[in-house]
Order: structure tokens, then sequence, then C-alpha cells
């Protein structure tokens, strides 16, 4: 088998790009840990710089003509295509939707791209569309605008689709990544995990049998209620999809320069999600959520906003998993089941690649 | 969760703590072999819950660790050439070799490929006739039944385009390199179970014989670790060697007898290097003759690979307890999960990965 000396293409790309610099992009690049943050952080934000962009919350809120409109923009690539609980298509609206709602906004518009392989089968365009279609009325959002390319064979995976959204943020709402306060109570509305569980159920290679479906679900009601309750109260929302909870809660820590702690037995985490958990070796902090999100709260108020989470359909679940703290800023801290701690760390690497 | 939670209590962990902390009359270094019991230990903060004279240090137990970097390296070599597909499980790809890993290799164009089985790959070489398969295969001996079952059916089905690279080791040899060696600190061992589940445990007893030290077979959850941690302190304590099974609902003293014998079917013992540490004798597997087809090292002739190991990494004494990974001067600054010099802050079973990720600065 030997051919004389070994073929290393990428030899010439080592030295001497700096230790902190990856030569070519990796695929924990799009994990939405770490290497994510730095790529934003030392690429994108370094071209953009602007004070809508400097928050990096899930989306920009500008001032236009006196009103205050909110404008979000995602890429989704899952593989495969249709996983239990959704697809490409309705994963598409609710990402948008979501960040939106994460920035207090009301969802008023969505444009949306596809990146079309040759070949694909008409009938999959068909259902993914029509799955958009479906989910943009439920949510009463219209598709206003979009745009269409077609990719030689080989040079997609099928479909990409991309949407943008704009909303409006009603008066008296800013919320901010950075707002978060010590004492302030930490809430989830509902179990986690479900969405990248859910995914790998069905990708190929590791197909296994389980009633684990995509928890993909439009959060903008969900987020005007608790918005409505915790009024100004309410600090933070966001929704922990890549990365999961645990990059998220580190992302709003370091932001708002304060601690964070867990306590892992009051997480929501459905029995067969943490079985397959289990199995994979994954932590359910880090696998991705497209129908959860984070509130930030003031004390006082928690207990409101935990109730109105509870009596929306989305937030049957929702639970206090923990709280702000002044000390250790930047670090998220967790009480283990039998009673000991650790750190919550961002996800390094990548864990699931292409799950949404 | 049934099979689980039960082994999470709270109310079970401090009572344990509790007989651990009374049964304690003096300082005692204990060294948990396996790299997934040191994430137990770090993952449920066990670790800052046991009394201060009771030091547990982190064994070798970690594969990915151990994979010495010119298989690393022959491994990347091969996954440039045109044609090959590199499988491997996932842990292996971010892994320093000399100049780069197997990730970035991948991102430069080699097809390099994440399985989760053996078997996987197995099905790959099926698939793709026109291709050479390598499956990368590394592990001690709980992953060796699977890897061994796999080349056994590379040949029957005649798939001459599937091959191993193989880097097999055993952990009683590693447990014997640590008790020989000159100004050894660790008097007892927490035994790893599920090479146990597949070996059994009468392989450890000449060990714990020669050396007078108590090694208890342990589970992985965090009331196994504090049911082994109890039972070889109060072993110590009592001054008794010998082997204790803890792990008894998945560990016999025989073992898996059908794994073994598809070990032995396909593997033979040989000298290996352990990254960090150096040669262990007839501490590895290598595939047998008779497999000859399905070894990718004697498939795939690598020119003289020129092997550059970190000289700030200090891996070698972190696998051998003899130090903790905040004991290193890079942990956590040169040396981070994103930028690892070396293997134990990469992979899921590392001692500096578990470190880290769980905060364990300094």
């Amino acid at each position: 088998m030997s051919d004389g000396e070994p073929r290393e293409p990428w030899a010439g790309l080592q030295c001497p790009v700096p230790r902190s610099a990856y030569p070519s992009v990796l695929l924990a690049h799009g994990g939405g840990g770490r290497l994510t943050q730095q790529l934003i952080e030392q690429v994108f934000l370094e071209a953009f710089r602007n004070p809508a962009l400097e928050p990096l919350h899930d989306g920009a809120v500008l001032e236009i003509a006196g009103a205050r409109v909110a404008i979000s923009t995602d890429s989704f690539v899952v593989r495969p295509l249709f996983f239990p609980g959704g697809d490409i298509g309705s994963l598409a609206v609710h990402g948008t939707v979501n960040d939106l709602a994460m920035c207090g906004a009301r969802p008023v518009a969505l444009a949306a791209g596809f990146i079309l392989e040759e070949g694909l089968p008409m009938a999959d365009l068909t259902r993914i569309v029509s799955s958009m279609r479906v989910a943009a009325e439920a949510v009463g959002v219209p598709i206003v605008t979009g745009d269409t390319k077609v990719v030689d064979r080989g040079k997609g995976d099928g479909v990409f689709v991309h949407t943008t959204g704009i909303g409006l943020v009603p008066p008296g709402i800013d919320l901010s990544p950075r707002a978060a306060r010590p004492g302030d109570a930490v809430l989830l509305s509902g179990s986690l995990a479900e969405h990248g569980i859910a995914v790998l159920s069905v990708r190929e290679g590791l197909e296994f049998e389980t009633s684990v479906v995509s928890d993909s679900a439009p959060l903008h009601d969900l987020a005007a209620r608790i918005l409505e309750v915790g009024g100004t109260a309410l600090r933070v929302l966001r929704d922990p999809t890549r990365g999961g909870v645990a990059s998220a809660l580190n992302e709003i820590a370091a932001q708002s320069g304060v601690g964070m702690r867990l306590d892992e037995a009051s997480v929501p985490v459905r029995e067969e999600v943490r079985g397959a958990c289990e199995i994979l070796g994954f932590d359910p902090l880090y696998v991705a959520n497209e129908g959860k999100c984070l509130a930030i709260v003031a004390p006082s108020a928690a207990s409101a906003v935990l109730r109105a989470m509870r009596e929306h359909p989305l937030g049957r679940d929702a639970a206090i998993v923990g709280t702000v703290l002044s000390e250790h800023p930047g670090r998220v801290f967790l009480r283990s089941r039998v009673g000991g701690t650790r750190v919550v760390d961002m996800l390094s690497g990548e864990q699931l690649p292409r799950i949404c | 969760m049934r099979f689980v939670d039960e082994y999470r209590s709270e109310p079970a962990a401090r009572k344990l703590l509790a007989a651990i902390a009374r049964s304690v009359s003096r300082p005692h270094t204990l060294m948990e072999v396996c790299g997934g019991q040191t994430h137990t230990l770090i993952q449920s903060g066990i670790d800052e819950l046991l009394p201060r004279s009771v030091s547990v240090v982190h064994g070798p137990g970690c594969p990915v660790c151990v994979t010495p970097l010119e298989m690393i390296d022959r491994a990347i070599a091969i996954a440039g050439r045109p044609g090959v597909v590199l499988t491997s499980f996932g842990d292996m790809l971010r892994v320093p070799g000399s100049r780069t890993d197997l990730l970035a290799a991948k991102a430069a164009g080699a097809d390099v490929r994440v399985v989760y089985s053996p078997l996987d790959a197995l099905k790959l070489a099926a698939a793709h006739p026109e291709r050479e398969v390598v499956f990368f295969g590394v592990g001690f001996e709980t992953t060796a039944p699977a890897n061994a079952m796999a080349v056994r059916l590379a040949r029957e089905r005649g798939l001459g385009n599937f091959s191993m690279l193989c880097s097999h080791v055993l952990v009683p040899p590693a447990i014997e390199a640590i008790l020989s060696a000159p100004g050894n600190q660790v008097e007892g061992f927490l035994a790893a179970g599920h090479v146990c589940a597949v070996m059994g445990y009468h392989e450890y007893e000449p060990l714990a014989e020669r050396h007078r030290v108590p090694i208890v077979v342990t589970g992985f959850e965090p009331l196994d670790l504090l049911e082994g941690i109890h039972r070889t302190l109060r072993a110590l304590e009592e001054g008794r060697h010998g082997v204790e099974n803890q792990y008894r609902r998945a560990v016999t003293r025989e073992g898996n007898v059908h794994a073994q014998r598809a070990i032995a079917e396909v593997f033979e013992v040989c000298d290996r290097p352990w990254r960090g540490i150096g040669v262990i004798p007839r501490s590895g597997l290598r595939l047998r003759e008779a497999f000859a087809a399905h070894d990718a090292e004697r498939r795939f002739e690598v020119a003289a690979l020129e092997v550059v190991e970190s000289d700030l990494c200090i891996a070698g004494e972190i696998l051998r307890g003899r130090k903790k990974p905040r004991e290193c001067e890079q942990f956590g600054t040169a040396c981070t999960p994103e930028h690892p010099l070396g293997a134990p802050m990469v992979s899921a079973e590392g001692a500096c990965a578990a470190y880290h990720r769980y905060g364990r600065g300094a």
C-alpha cells in the first residue's frame, strides 16, 4: 500500500500561525461553545464592531423612526432534515422567532433563504416549505421575502435554510445579557436536551430507539407572558440552543460580571433523555434545546414568573434552577446530586455537529 | 431514574463520607486507575468532600492519553493517503500529535470520520469497497472484545479493505509498573469496574499478594466510588491486602469468558510504549499473524516518523499519579481543552480535562 512519502497537505498550514488561532475552520467553531465565541469575537466582532452588535445578544435592537425594532438572523444546517418532533423548516421558523422573543420583541415578519443542492427530491423541499408555512402561521408571522440558490450535487447537503426576522420591542422592555444582578433567580422553562437527543437518535450511524421528540417550538407567547408578569424585574431571557444551558449561562455570567450557582437536582430532565445522555456520555446541560428559555429574574418576582411559566403550555415543567452570585464573576457552579460542587464551564469543542 | 439515582443519593453519600471520616486514623494515598472514575470523582465533587488526609491520585486509565505519540502521527499519515477513510472514536481526533491532530487533518481534507463502534467502520468498508477503511483501535480490555469482533467479521466477510491500527493496552501491567516504580506513594487501588467486567479480577490477585496492597474493584457512580474508597481505606487501616469486589452488580471473579476468548483469538500480548510513561513490558495487544491482512500497521508503510513531544507537558507525571493537573505550570494557561499540549487535557477520561472542565484549578 505504500506510495512513497505520506502526503500531508495540511503540513504547510501549521506554524507560524499563533497558538490562539486555528489555520482553518473546525466543526467545533460552530458548536456553540468556546470556539464559537472566539470566532465571533476575534473575526466577526473585530470586523463589524458597532454598538448594536457589541452586546452579542440573540438579536440586535435598533431605534428606527421612534420604534424599537429587533432584528435577528439564523442559518439552519441540521442533519437529517427530518427528525422526531420537527424538520429543518419548522426549526428555521422557531429559531428566528425565538431569537426575537429573547430580545423581548414581538415577531413581525420573516425572510427566508434556501440553498438547495442539485438532486434534492422536490417532495422533500415541498414538505419542508409547507412545514415552514404551518410553523409561521401558528406564530402569526408572515414570510414576506426570500431567496433561492442552487449548488452542484455534492456541494451542499440537501438543503440549508436561512431565516431573518424583525420584531417590535414594546416600550419599557430592556433585556440584556449584561443585566443579571447578584441575588437574581435563574429560571428554566422546562426539561432539557430533548432537541439534541431527538436529532441524534436518527443520525446516520447512531440510530437508537427512543420516544424522545425535539422540543422545537415558538417561544414568543411564553416570552410575552414572562415579560408581562416579570416587568422590569426581568433581566435576561435566553434560549439555550447549541452549547446548551451551560454555555448560555456562562455567556450571561461573563457579560454581566456575576457568578452563578445551579442545583443539579432541580434541573428538569425527562427520564428518557437522562437515559440517552447516560448511555451516550452527554451532560444534558450541554445538549441543545429549541423550545426552552432561561429567565433571569429579580428575587421579588421569581415566584410570580415561575407560576406564569408553569401556567403556559410550553412552561409546564419550569423550575428555579439556580441563583446569581456576586462572587466568582464569569463562573457558573453546580451543586451535584451527592452534594459536591463543581464548575460548569462553556462547551469546549463540538458536542454534536449540525444540530440546528 | 432506576439503576442510576440509587447510586447518586445525597443521604447515602453523607453516610459513606461519615464512615470514611471515622475510619481514617492516618494519611493515605489511593489511586483510581480509570479515567471514567476520575471524571465521576471531580464531576460529583467527591474529591473535595473527602477528609484532607485521604489523597486520591489519578492513574493512567485513559486510553486516549496513553496512546503513543508515534501512533497518532502514524494515524495522521495514514489518513492523508488517497483513498483512505480513517475512522476513530471521537476523543482521538483532538489529541495533539507531533505537528497536528486528526481534526486539523480532517479540516485540511483528509477523510476522518467519528464512529461509535468498530462495527460501524466495518459497515463503511462493506459499503465502499473502493476505499481503504482504517479503524483506529485504542482502548483497554473494555473495547478489545468489540474490536476483536470487528477484525474477525472482516475476515469472515472477506472485507479486504478493512484494517485496524491497533494500540490496545492492558491494566494489570500498568498497576505493576506503578507499584514497582521507585518512590511509589500509592498504597491502595480502585480497579476499573468495566475492565473487570470483561476480564474478571483474578489477574489482580497475584498483584495484590506480591505488593501487599488492597485492590477494590469499583464501579463508576458516585456511591460506587465512595464505597470503593471506604473499603480500600478500611483494608489499609486494618492492615489487610487482597482483592475485594465492590462492583458486584457487574463483575465476577472470572469475568466474561466469551469476550476473553474473542480477544485471545484475534490479539496477542506485546510490549507497548505508553505515552508519557515509556515501554511497559507485556502491556499491550497487537493483532495476531493470522489477521495480518487487517493490520493497518503492516498494510500502510509509513516513512520514519519524527516524533516531537511537547517539552512543557508533564502528562507522564500526571498519568502515574505523581502530580495533580493543577500542579502543572501550563494548566489552564498554555494548555487548555481548545489548545491542548497533551492528551490528558483532551480526552473525556483525561485527568487534566476533568480538572479544567470542573474548575479544579489552583
